[in-house]
């Protein structure tokens, strides 16, 4: 190789390890792994550092060694090579110093793996965090609420997420949070079977507020890649506001709905079209299926839809949350989302389709 | 047989008798070699097709050049096809051709069951691809993870065609192994002890006990599906309180003893290829065949780390992660001994060489990152990401078709008698190393900056589009390479130079017979008193020369053909979800297996 060769290659590799530097940078990747807001991810970051750079250097010596034997022993036309079968001594070396780089790394890696397994100190607060196809729920029992595919948790406290899943295997992965466990699907019990922990855990400190991306990273199934969901950690103060708007059900009543069990008034136009979208909801079947709080909804099979005109998106990271694609999404789930399960609703009128979408964005 | 023995002494070519019947029947392992090379090549065409769709998919987020079900059947079919049609039969076409002559046989142990393996596997990876006619093509990911591959949610027949698919195959790979074994253990030359075999014999030897334990396995989780899907069993069922790790376990078990199955026979070949083009011996041979045992039976005790992300707890991980970081240690001898070959050497960089060095330079990489997923902890960000992906395809095709590519550059001349174009084979070589490297080293950083596998679609406020368009043409570079590779094939079987019986100067018992060897290998077996015979003067026997006696080789046969054919249809026919119909189709596998038992012994 001419001398212009080796400076031409040797200026394009450094170009592209600072172009991969630059470009690596985590604020332009959102749901990069390289910006832990964890311990957990902070930790698990440091030891795969310490690894990475320890085989870097293996890797280093290996490829330095083959281009200077490629180079030095290159085409010699009439030398003779000596015949050496083998050096017992150099074969004891090369086997002893990876030996040596395995334990450093198995050192480390087991007082991590039991640490990454370890409770946290404290309290913490539980998640539920259950995969459907292709959706996720999240339930937080201590509160008694219920939502899906955008998970608020307070910075500074210790968080348990507990994954299952009603159907296929899923892979919870928020790489900001940290790393990702399966949700597997839960057993049948046998009669009498005792109850034992049949779930994955994460555990966790969220340090600084923000949102988070996170998406399902085991197949699951044709909309395996539109599994995605957005974790808002916020200070503990802005976290108890969300979850008493969350909890207050008075809110997702309209005014002008008559209470439930209240005799049926004379058929009036209804007060607004909020009220009007309220009954389309009751009146389509959308509750057999979704849950809002405060009303007779309450569905499990889809979604819980408290606080849906709050969340980043439609359909788990299809689409942007608008009045549009929310009445796009009601008529057609499946056809904007390969095999969705919601059903579609091609008969509900134009203004009927207004008015639901009004109702549910005012559930913010 | 006084007309066969006419044939026999009248020339030296291979396949004095010609015409489709004659491969059709033909027990021959050359030709059963070729005929495998040719099948796995097709696929490997295939295979490659659905990697380039896979790649226009990714090109841009958002798109819809795929649906999401087309996606998921072409990503399942690449995985499979690369896998069980291409990477496995491609090292059972080389075993084929040259183990017999490396060892001085005159075929394999058991002509007959050799070609039953290659019909299997003709039918079966047909059976397979038929689906796509049907827009059934097996969904679920190549590892079909119950419950997904359940009844319940893939109620389709495209699990159907995967199950029943890969159980045929599995025949084929089994039948194969326990051949090769016994070809190897019975069939050596007078001399040819167990530490003078060539390691690419020694690879077959290893990789073959894999197949003939691992591959089992394999068979009796995909019986347990097949069960469920047809005929409504609850292996898997988790309703019916079926663990949903049963499937993980077994598929593991067999999944990663796969992967040395695949990788082994690259060693193998890139361990006879570097002594070749360095002149020298391989150095430490003993510790190369050691670690390749060793990686062989460590490589039954890390299934799990597949794994880690299933919550299995701290014990469990911890075991496993110690076994999966020990295996580097063999791997990494491994390694320094072909360094330690080619130093102070002569190193000529014909083809096959430089493929080598591609594989040394390429596998150490997708060694590494194999090391970064055996720590547990920081393979919880790693796995279900393209770094895994990143990761196995530097292993799989830095490892094994860099070693598959050298081997057919390398033993193309003894197959064919004609060497393939130089010139062509370093384009071929070039867009090889730079298009998969331009394809697989950024998929590093697309795993890490938050790209899953098996996605069809990406987020555009990701930003991953421009990760992935370097991919997509990285991925098309390397497209043109195989085309290269395809012409230069072409051409060179009517005008590539004449090679003669050992182009290379090799070292290995194959090149002292003429190319292509004569249906019985060699006039008379050679003795062996070295690893390098034909460095150091092979015996003063007439190996190329007329037979002196009549030689005894296996008549061909018909039913080796209807035996695959009825072993297909008794395995597809499980799929009308009737008991009967599979039960019809066994007594027909009997019917052929009792004419093949009483087939007369015309021997020749």
């Amino acid at each position: 190789m001419s001398s212009e060769w080796r400076k031409a290659l040797r200026t394009l590799a450094l170009a592209a390890l600072a172009a991969v530097w630059v470009g690596c940078a985590p604020e332009n990747y959102p749901q990069s792994i390289f910006d832990p807001v964890t311990d957990f991810g902070a930790e698990i970051n440091g030891l795969f550092a310490w690894i990475f750079w320890l085989t870097m250097l293996v890797l280093v010596i290996v490829e330095c060694a083959l281009v200077y034997i490629l180079i030095r022993y290159r085409n010699r036309p009439g030398a003779e090579p000596r015949k050496i079968y083998g050096n017992n001594l150099a074969e004891i070396g090369w086997t002893l110093g990876p030996a040596i780089i395995v334990v450093l790394i198995i050192v480390p890696t087991v007082r991590t793996i039991f640490s990454t397994y370890e409770p946290p100190e404290g309290e913490p607060l539980v998640v539920e965090a259950i995969g459907h196809q292709w959706w996720w729920e999240f339930r937080y029992p201590e509160l008694g609420l219920t939502t899906a595919n955008q998970l608020h948790l307070p910075v500074g406290r210790p968080v348990e997420v507990r994954l299952t899943s009603v159907d296929v295997i899923h892979n919870f992965w928020v790489p900001q949070l940290g790393g990702k466990r399966y949700n597997m699907p839960q057993p049948a019990k046998a009669p009498g079977e005792a109850e034992g922990k049949k779930y994955n855990v994460l555990y966790f400190t969220v340090e600084r507020p923000g949102e988070y991306y996170g998406q399902c990273a085991e197949f699951c199934g044709t909309s395996h890649a539109i599994m995605r969901m957005m974790v808002v950690a916020q200070q503990q103060a802005d976290f108890d506001a969300w979850v008493a708007k969350m909890k207050d059900g008075s809110r997702n009543v309209p005014a002008g709905v008559p209470a439930p069990g209240a005799q049926p008034v004379a058929q009036t136009q209804p007060a607004s079209l909020e009220a009007e979208g309220y009954q389309v909801f009751m009146r389509a079947g959308c509750a057999a299926c979704h849950a809002i709080n405060g009303t007779p909804a309450m569905g499990v099979l889809g979604p819980n839809l408290t606080g849906i005109g709050s969340r980043w998106s439609i359909g788990a990271g299809l689409m942007d949350n608008t009045p549009e694609n929310m009445a796009r999404w009601i008529r057609n789930a499946p056809g904007l989302k390969p095999d969705a399960k919601m059903l579609t609703f091609p008969n509900l009128s134009d203004a009927e389709v207004e008015a639901l979408v009004a109702y549910l964005y005012s559930l913010d | 047989m006084a007309t066969a023995e006419a044939t026999i002494q009248s020339g030296t070519t291979a396949g004095s008798k010609t015409g489709l019947w004659s491969w059709i029947t033909t027990v021959d392992h050359k030709r059963i070699g070729i005929m495998y090379a040719v099948t796995a090549l097709v696929w490997f065409l295939v295979g490659g097709l659905e990697a380039l769709l896979i790649r226009i998919q990714l090109a841009k987020p958002e798109n819809d050049f795929l649906s999401a079900d087309v996606y998921n059947q072409i990503f399942t079919m690449h995985g499979t096809t690369m896998i069980f049609l291409v990477g496995m039969p491609i090292a059972v076409a080389l075993f084929n051709y040259i183990v017999p002559l490396q060892i001085g046989a005159r075929d394999v142990a058991f002509p007959r069951l050799n070609a039953l393996s290659y019909w299997i596997y003709l039918f079966g990876g047909i059976f397979m691809n038929v689906s796509f006619l049907l827009g059934a093509a097996p969904n679920m990911g190549w590892f079909g993870y119950t419950p997904l591959t359940t009844e319940m949610y893939s109620p389709g027949l495209n699990a159907d065609f995967w199950s029943v698919g890969l159980q045929i195959l599995g025949i084929a790979s089994i039948m194969g192994g326990v051949n090769f074994i016994t070809t190897i253990i019975n069939l050596r030359a007078p001399g040819m002890t167990l530490m003078r075999m060539p390691l690419f014999t020694w690879m077959a030897l290893v990789q073959s006990f894999l197949v003939i334990t691992a591959l089992p396995v394999f068979a009796v989780a995909l019986f347990f599906l097949s069960f469920d899907r047809f005929y409504g069993t609850t292996f898997y069922n988790t309703m019916a309180g079926g663990d949903p790790f049963l499937w993980q376990h077994l598929f593991w078990i067999f999944g990663h003893p796969e992967v040395y199955i695949l990788i082994l026979p690259a060693f193998g070949i890139i361990s006879d290829v570097l002594p070749s083009f360095t002149r020298k011996p391989l150095f430490g041979y003993n510790m190369v065949v050691y670690s390749g045992v060793l990686i062989g039976f460590i490589g039954w005790g890390v299934w799990a780390h597949h794994m880690f992300a299933t919550g299995m707890g701290p014990i469990a991980d911890s075991f496993f992660s110690i076994a999966t970081l020990i295996i580097a240690i063999p791997t990494g001898v491994k390694i320094f001994n072909w360094l330690a070959t080619m130093w102070g050497g002569t190193i000529r960089f014909n083809t096959p060489m430089l493929f080598c060095i591609a594989l040394v330079a390429m596998f150490t990489i997708g060694g590494i990152s194999g090391v970064h997923h055996g720590s547990p902890p920081a393979d919880l960000h790693q796995t279900d990401t393209y770094y895994v992906v990143a990761h196995f395809h530097y292993v799989l095709f830095g490892g094994l078709i860099m070693g598959l590519f050298a081997g057919f550059y390398y033993w193309f001349p003894k197959v064919t008698g004609r060497m393939l174009d130089e010139k062509l084979g370093k384009w071929n070589f070039w867009l090889f190393v730079i298009g998969s490297n331009m394809t697989f080293f950024p998929m590093h950083f697309a795993g890490l900056l938050g790209m899953p596998r098996r996605i069809f679609t990406y987020a555009e406020e990701l930003n991953l589009a421009t990760i992935n368009q370097i991919i997509t043409v990285g991925g098309f570079l390397t497209g043109v390479g195989v085309l290269v590779f395809a012409w230069n094939v072409i051409r060179s079987l009517k005008k590539g130079e004449i090679a003669g019986n050992n182009p290379w100067g090799s070292h290995t018992l194959e090149w002292a017979t003429t190319s292509p060897p004569p249906e019985y290998n060699f006039a008379e077996l050679p003795e062996i008193r070295t690893r390098e015979p034909l460095w150091d003067g092979i015996s003063s026997v007439d190996v190329t020369g007329p037979p002196k006696a009549p030689i005894h080789m296996p008549s061909p046969s018909f039913w080796p053909i209807l035996t695959a054919a009825s072993i297909n249809l008794a395995l597809i026919l499980m799929m009308t979800e009737k008991w009967w119909p599979p039960v019809l189709g066994v007594a027909l596998v009997l019917l052929c297996v009792i004419n093949w038992a009483y087939e007369p012994a015309s021997e020749h």
